[in-house]
């Protein structure tokens, strides 16, 4: 534009009024101002408010002995213990779900996902059915439906439904108050399962890396998949019969009205499993559906072209790729799965939500800041999870020329 | 490097010629190339086949034949050897329809809900006239309209109708259509926040939308309905039905404006140069340039928000609401009818309920975007 002076009329001075940096500072003014009156104002009625109907405004609660009981603890709870443990218990009961269904919705989602792109018809077929009906149902009705249709009629303790083990003594009792497995008991040798377990990975790294370094220079391929599993096999599975098999299962056995032995999953949490799995992996199977088919065609023929087997194409080329398009929409269905798993609070399984913003929020009242609370949990879980999101995205970003 | 032949992985001699296909035509060879093209897919299909042999026969009878069609009360559905009792969903239908509203008055409802259907056609048909007209009447007419008919207005005759007896489907779909109303305009207020070159506009958008897209819907209903009444002046009490409206509402806005963001983003700098080139404001701007091409581009993302926002207004029974779901919920508790066939029929019709609207929606998505990509084609 400079370089060669023009003669232009002098520019007229605008007036303030029509100036965009002044109506910018005024508008944000503006805005600042609205907001400023509208927090201010709910803040002082709330303190009103909360003082004239007795309710608390701060934390003290917190420390205060609960006086109710939950019947699905991972830590010491009873009733003798505070508020701020109660919360603790929700809060691991909220993360348990969500491990739990993270895990299965991601493998089921992956196979459904496949299978919907499966050459063969009726796979295929079947696939689509399985996400398009249950994708459109609200989850809520499916959580009712399981626990209220299939597994609360299921028969009493007495007449329980027996899973008969391999060797013939019952395996596992399914009632109306839950499913009955027999319980790990781990003796102090197990240790040294978990030793060699250790050293198994740390070999299996080791051969992985020298397998890569060998193709590098040779061309040649060493099984590192299958060496490596064999070892992390073979060598605690060693360990444990040479400690004399450390681990044993104590078997429930029913006396009078109730089981002794074993552990118990509630019927509230096979539900919402069950739910929430079925109900996440439609969704995950859609991204990995759209992600696979987001691979250019000519990825595949190129690999194929190349002499790479089926097998390889997936694995080394394809799959890859799909990975990069897959991961953030999948991290929003792990999140999903997460903020969906406080719909236990309609069929009362003791997660954050049915725990703290239920029982404690109704006996003490401090609406404000237990919900606050809660809110700020699954805030932070949020925010966790797409920090490591965008931390793993940068990691596995396609390098531009 | 400088040889192939020098390399250990490049083949040196020719691949084996492979035989010529056996079948590739007529239904054999569908049969083969889609159900047995492989030892794995002869076993899918053989397992796929089985499983559908052992489930579709029981269901079938379950839900048709053995199925108990009309009956008085629910003693004839107890019987473990019955199917479906299709015979309580007649029964309940009305309470399932319009909760406890006063049936005399059901015709209010009625006419809302077809005023309203009458409208959303006109907005989706693809080649309707006059869609400006139409939206007018959707977004400012009808909420009013829709108010004086279910509540009622003295004045006309018609009396006052407490939202506690309000229920069932019509107020699952009143949820979703305020949730809609409010949160189409106010996601593009949001979305243009986002996208705004002030700072202070920008940080207020972006708090309030990651804030209400981080936490559980449950969580925005529990806060409207403990908080929104502690935060008001000591004598306002907002309606039992109003304090879960303005969480949806509230939720379903910021959803929306991220839809409308990507939008935006996808609009070409060409488009907002070419406007300001030819001396239109922001506000012209937006409304007469960028806002019509950005929202007609995400109409599938839209439509995708309203399915799952419908799917969410199940859980306004968590603050009291007797919506479809709740009123489903509770009348299969009834003591004339209840019993296990009673609440699995329930869930089935409501499940059946829920699809045909969700699917539907997503089939019209799934067009829209067909028939958007058509345009884009030359």
């Amino acid at each position: 534009m400079s370089g060669r002076a023009v003669d232009l009329p002098p520019v007229a001075k605008i007036s303030p009024f029509y100036d965009p940096r002044v109506r910018g500072f005024v508008y944000q003014g503006l805005l600042v101002l609205a907001l400023g009156i509208l927090i201010y104002g709910a803040a002082s009625n709330a303190i009103a408010n909360m003082q004239a109907r007795n309710i608390p405004t701060n934390f003290d609660f917190w420390n205060k002995t609960s006086g109710f009981d939950i019947n699905f603890t991972l830590i010491p709870y009873s009733a003798q213990s505070t508020f701020g443990d109660a919360f603790w218990v929700g809060l691991l009961n909220t993360l348990l779900v969500a491990a739990i269904g993270v895990f299965f919705a991601t493998i089921l989602g992956f196979i459904v996902g496949v299978a919907r792109l499966s050459p063969n018809w009726i796979v295929a077929r079947m696939a689509t059915i399985y996400v398009e009906s249950l994708r459109n149902v609200p989850l809520l009705l499916q959580l009712l439906f399981w626990y209220n249709a299939i597994l609360k009629p299921l028969p009493g303790v007495r007449d329980s439904i027996v899973i008969p083990g391999l060797s013939g003594k019952p395996f596992a009792f399914l009632n109306n108050r839950g499913l009955v497995l027999p319980q790990p008991v781990f003796g102090a040798e197990f240790d040294l399962v978990l030793a060699a377990f250790g050293l198994a990975c740390l070999l299996a790294a080791g051969f992985w890396f020298y397998a890569r370094k060998i193709q590098r220079e040779t061309g040649r391929r060493l099984p590192s998949g299958w060496a490596g599993l064999a070892l992390v096999i073979g060598l605690p599975a060693i360990a444990y019969f040479a400690a004399g098999s450390p681990l044993t299962l104590d078997y429930p056995v029913l006396r009078g009205f109730n089981f002794s032995g074993g552990a118990r999953v509630l019927p509230e949490l096979v539900a919402l499993l069950l739910g929430l799995i079925l109900y996440t992996a439609t969704f995950i199977a859609e991204i990995v559906r759209a992600g696979i088919q987001s691979v250019a065609r000519g990825q595949s023929e190129a690999a194929l072209a190349l002499g790479l087997s089926g097998g390889q194409v997936l694995r080394l080329v394809v799959i890859p790729q799909a990975m990069r398009v897959i991961t953030p929409p999948l991290t929003n269905q792990f999140l999903n799965l997460t903020k969906n798993s406080t719909l236990a609070v309609f069929i009362g399984y003791p997660d954050l939500v049915q725990v703290f913003a239920g029982s404690v929020l109704n006996i003490t009242g401090a609406a404000v800041q237990i919900i606050a609370v809660t809110m700020a949990v699954y805030l932070v879980i949020s925010l966790l999870t797409s920090l490591a999101m965008s931390f793993y995205m940068r990691l596995t970003a396609t390098v531009e020329r | 490097m400088a040889d192939a032949r020098s390399v250990a992985y490049v083949r040196t001699q020719a691949a084996p010629v492979l035989p010529p296909p056996a079948l590739s035509d007529g239904a054999l060879g569908w049969l083969r190339a889609n159900l047995f093209s492989g030892p794995f897919s002869a076993i899918f299909t053989v397992l796929a086949v089985a499983f559908i042999a052992w489930v579709a026969p029981g269901l079938i009878r379950y839900l048709f034949i053995d199925a108990v069609w009309t009956a008085n009360d629910g003693a004839s559905c107890r019987s473990p050897e019955v199917g479906a009792c299709w015979a309580y969903i007649g029964q309940k239908l009305p309470f399932f329809m319009y909760g406890s509203y006063p049936r005399e008055w059901v015709w209010r409802v009625n006419m809302t809900l077809v005023v309203g259907a009458a409208l959303i056609v006109w907005l989706l048909a693809p080649k309707a006239p006059a869609k400006q007209i139409g939206a007018f009447l959707f977004f400012v007419v009808y909420p009013l309209l829709g108010f004086i008919l279910l509540s009622g207005w003295e004045k006309i005759g018609l009396p006052k109708i407490d939202t506690d007896v309000w229920g069932g489907v019509f107020v699952s779909l009143l949820v979703s259509a305020v949730g809609i109303v409010v949160s189409l305009p106010g996601g593009v207020l949001l979305a243009m926040g986002r996208r705004s070159t002030l700072p202070v506009v920008r940080i207020a958008s972006v708090i309030f939308i990651e804030f209400v897209r981080g936490v559980p819907l449950i969580t925005v209903l529990f806060m409207a309905n403990f908080m929104l009444p502690l935060f008001l002046p000591e004598n306002w009490t907002p309606d039992r039905l109003l304090r879960p409206l303005v969480g949806v509402s509230l939720f379903a806005s910021a959803y929306m404006a991220e839809v409308v963001r990507g939008g935006l983003q996808a609009m070409p700098k060409g488009q907002f140069e070419g406007a300001m080139a030819l001396g239109l404001g922001y506000g012209r701007l937006m409304r007469l340039v960028v806002l019509p091409q950005a929202l007609t581009k995400v109409i599938p993302g839209i439509v995708n928000t309203f399915i799952g926002l419908f799917k969410d207004t199940t859980l306004v029974a968590v603050v009291g609401i007797y919506d479809f779901l709740r009123a489903v919920d509770t009348a299969r508790l009834d003591p004339v009818w209840a019993g296990p066939n009673i609440s699995t029929t329930g869930y089935i019709f409501a499940a059946l309920f829920y699809f045909i609207f969700c699917f539907g929606m997503s089939r019209y998505s799934q067009y829209m975007e067909r028939s958007l990509a058509k345009d884009r084609l030359r």
